[in-house]
């Protein structure tokens, strides 16, 4: 069976850069910083190159956010041998929380027929990992997440799925999404002909029209959460710095942790 | 009616410790909006768990014993707490911020039309309005949020409140729910376990003690069990560690690991890349130990060793071991 896999990726701030809100609405400010495909993203396109080669098929990659980063990530997905790209921005869109972002994507993907649609288990800037769940139930499709080792047989999924110590292995029926754990996979470096060959692939850019996205549910107004404040939290610390020269230092730091109540 | 609703984590009706710091943190809430804490139990065991969520003081339990929330992924919880939740509008359910909390609330929430926080490190209800704090940006920003509209779905982290015991009467509700078929789909075939019991887990101990590179090989990670087997702690490591292949993935603490909030942090060979702190900076004390002076992991520590682990790690392991023996 050739599978029709859709993979969707996130663009998200560079994780060594200096993140901030932006003041007025409390978004995050995403122009201040650099930003780079979310790296466990590249292991859910991986993961779909490696199903795309057992079974055949094609990788649709689906993203949504504003102009320049989005097409951005779907270029890099495209280059490690994605066949085309969707790209859903609407500036009704803006401030869109997760749920909300599930929503619209969720349109997106109800508008192709996927076999399997594939995404990270986390973002590395929000981290919430509520996109996927979300997105599953929006669509009533089964949800297998924080998994790897994923495999596709007889029309039904199976993966390991981590556990605090060790995993479970589950299963269940095609079509799903399946969000994909951090190290389930090396993923590959585009080679030079997979940078040449995806300027030719297809990116289609969708609005809200386009997918008929109720306007009531995305965006700030639509979004049910609400950031009230923001503010840097104080990291002051004793910074206590003993040296082991004189050989007493476990002495010190146990007196330490004697006076702290860990022992 | 404005109650709280607290879904339990437990293991056969072992309940977790997450669980009784949620409830604790529900009976503060229940005060302030003018209802009970509440148990929602699934699962089976509920014998074992009764005694043990008394203890932390929730006057009911709503209860639903079937094994299908063990053999089916999150779709039963996620069927039983919509249901209830219409036929009974509470306040608000808290849920463990683990994946599978996350991602029950996050497909009630869905499911419900309803708003759901992740990650909140408070819950408050201030002015009569819900106020839940959250660490954005690797702990660097601290954000208060809130919902538009109850009832109102939170996820709360590990070690965000410290449980205490307040012993009540728990009247128990026994529900009947009938699982659909269709939240019977995705099947649990085998759960495998890679490491023995014994130590706790990662996301949720008081105490973790962390190894990285600095080990130099992975037999030495047997230094920092050491440590942590004689204060109680569980294991953690580096990214640098875990892609070594020296200690799985589960344990690792960072930005593409876990985001961990505990007592107590010792970092030992670990320099605190921004990485790695985006995952430990919350700790309430951090200990480090390294030989480098310079490493940027000095610069968050309430106490702080420059020196040499193979010298210092087996020695303080058998100073807290004298300790503990000598009272
Ligand atoms: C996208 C991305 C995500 C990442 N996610 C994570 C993450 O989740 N978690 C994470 O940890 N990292 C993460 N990293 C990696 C991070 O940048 C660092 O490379 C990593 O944390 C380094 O691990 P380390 O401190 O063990 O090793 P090193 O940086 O090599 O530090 C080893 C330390 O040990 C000390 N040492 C050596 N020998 C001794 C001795 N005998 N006694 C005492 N001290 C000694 C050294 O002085 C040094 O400070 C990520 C990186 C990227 C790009
Ligand atoms: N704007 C977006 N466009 C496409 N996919 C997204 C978007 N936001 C989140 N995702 C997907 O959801 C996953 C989890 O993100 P999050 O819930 O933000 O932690 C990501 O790894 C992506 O696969």
């Amino acid at each position: 069976m050739s599978l029709n896999i859709a993979v969707c990726v996130k663009r998200v701030p560079d994780t060594a850069a200096e993140k901030k809100l932006d003041p007025t609405d409390q978004t995050l400010d995403r122009e201040s910083v650099e930003t780079i495909l979310n790296p466990v993203d590249e292991m859910a396109v991986e993961e779909a190159l490696k199903l795309k080669e057992a079974h055949s098929g094609e990788v649709t990659i689906i993203s949504m956010g504003p102009e320049g980063a989005q097409p951005q990530a779907i270029r890099k997905a495209l280059s490690m041998g994605a066949d085309k790209g969707v790209h859903l921005n609407d500036p009704a869109l803006h401030g869109s929380d997760a749920q909300a972002v599930a929503y619209a994507l969720a349109q997106v993907v109800a508008k192709g027929s996927y076999d399997i649609i594939l995404c990270g288990a986390e973002s590395t800037d929000a981290r919430t990992s509520l996109v996927p769940p979300a997105l599953a139930e929006n669509l009533k499709l089964p949800n297998l997440n924080f998994v790897k080792n994923v495999e596709v047989a007889d029309g039904r999924v199976s993966a390991h799925r981590e556990t605090d110590r060790g995993y479970d292995v589950i299963e269940g029926p095609l079509p799903a999404v399946v969000g994909i754990v951090w190290g389930a996979n090396e993923p590959r470096y585009p080679s030079f002909k997979g940078i040449m060959a995806s300027k030719n692939k297809p990116v289609e850019t969708l609005s809200a029209a386009d997918v008929g996205l109720d306007l009531a549910k995305v965006g700030l107004a639509g979004s049910q959460t609400q950031v009230v404040a923001s503010g840097a939290r104080s990291s002051e610390r004793a910074r206590n710095i003993v040296d082991n020269k004189d050989g007493d230092a476990h002495v010190k730091l146990a007196d330490f942790l004697q006076q702290q109540k860990f022992i | 009616m404005p109650d709280v609703w607290v879904l339990i984590d437990h293991e056969q009706g072992v309940t977790s410790k997450v669980s009784h710091q949620l409830l604790t943190a529900a009976r503060g809430l229940a005060a302030k909006a003018g209802g009970e804490a509440v148990a929602i139990f699934l699962g089976s065991g509920w014998a074992t768990a009764k005694d043990r969520i008394a203890k932390y003081g929730a006057t009911k339990a709503l209860v639903s014993e079937s094994t299908d929330y063990e053999d089916f992924l999150s779709s039963p919880s996620v069927e039983t707490v919509s249901a209830l939740i219409a036929e009974r509008s509470p306040w608000g359910v808290l849920f463990p911020s683990s994946p599978s909390g996350k991602e029950i609330a996050t497909r009630v929430a869905v499911r419900s039309g309803l708003g759901v926080l992740a990650d909140s490190t408070n819950v408050d209800i201030a002015e009569g309005k819900l106020s839940c704090e959250y660490s954005a940006f690797g702990g660097s920003t601290l954000v208060t949020k809130t919902l538009k509209s109850g009832p109102f779905l939170i996820c709360v982290k590990p070690n965000a409140f410290v449980a205490e015991e307040s012993a009540a009467d728990v009247s128990e509700e026994k529900i009947e729910a009938s699982i659909s078929d269709d939240a019977k789909r995705v099947v649990i075939k085998e759960r495998v376990q890679k490491e023995a019991g014994g130590r706790p887990a990662v996301d949720s101990a008081a105490i973790i003690v962390s190894g990285g590179r600095g080990l130099a090989e992975p037999a030495n990670f047997s230094l920092v069990e050491g440590l942590a087997d004689e204060i109680g702690a569980a294991v953690g490591a580096s990214r640098a560690a875990v892609d070594a292949g020296w200690y799985p993935h589960a344990h690792q603490v960072g930005q593409t690991g876990k985001t961990v909030s505990p007592q107590l942090y010792i970092a030992v060979g670990i320099s605190g890349a921004i990485q790695h702190r985006a995952g430990m900076q919350t700790s309430k004390t951090i200990v480090a130990i390294n030989k480098d002076a310079e490493a940027p992991i000095f610069s968050m520590v309430d106490f702080g060793v420059v020196g040499d682990l193979f010298d210092i790690v087996p020695k303080l392991t058998e100073e807290i071991k004298r300790r503990k023996g000598g009272g």
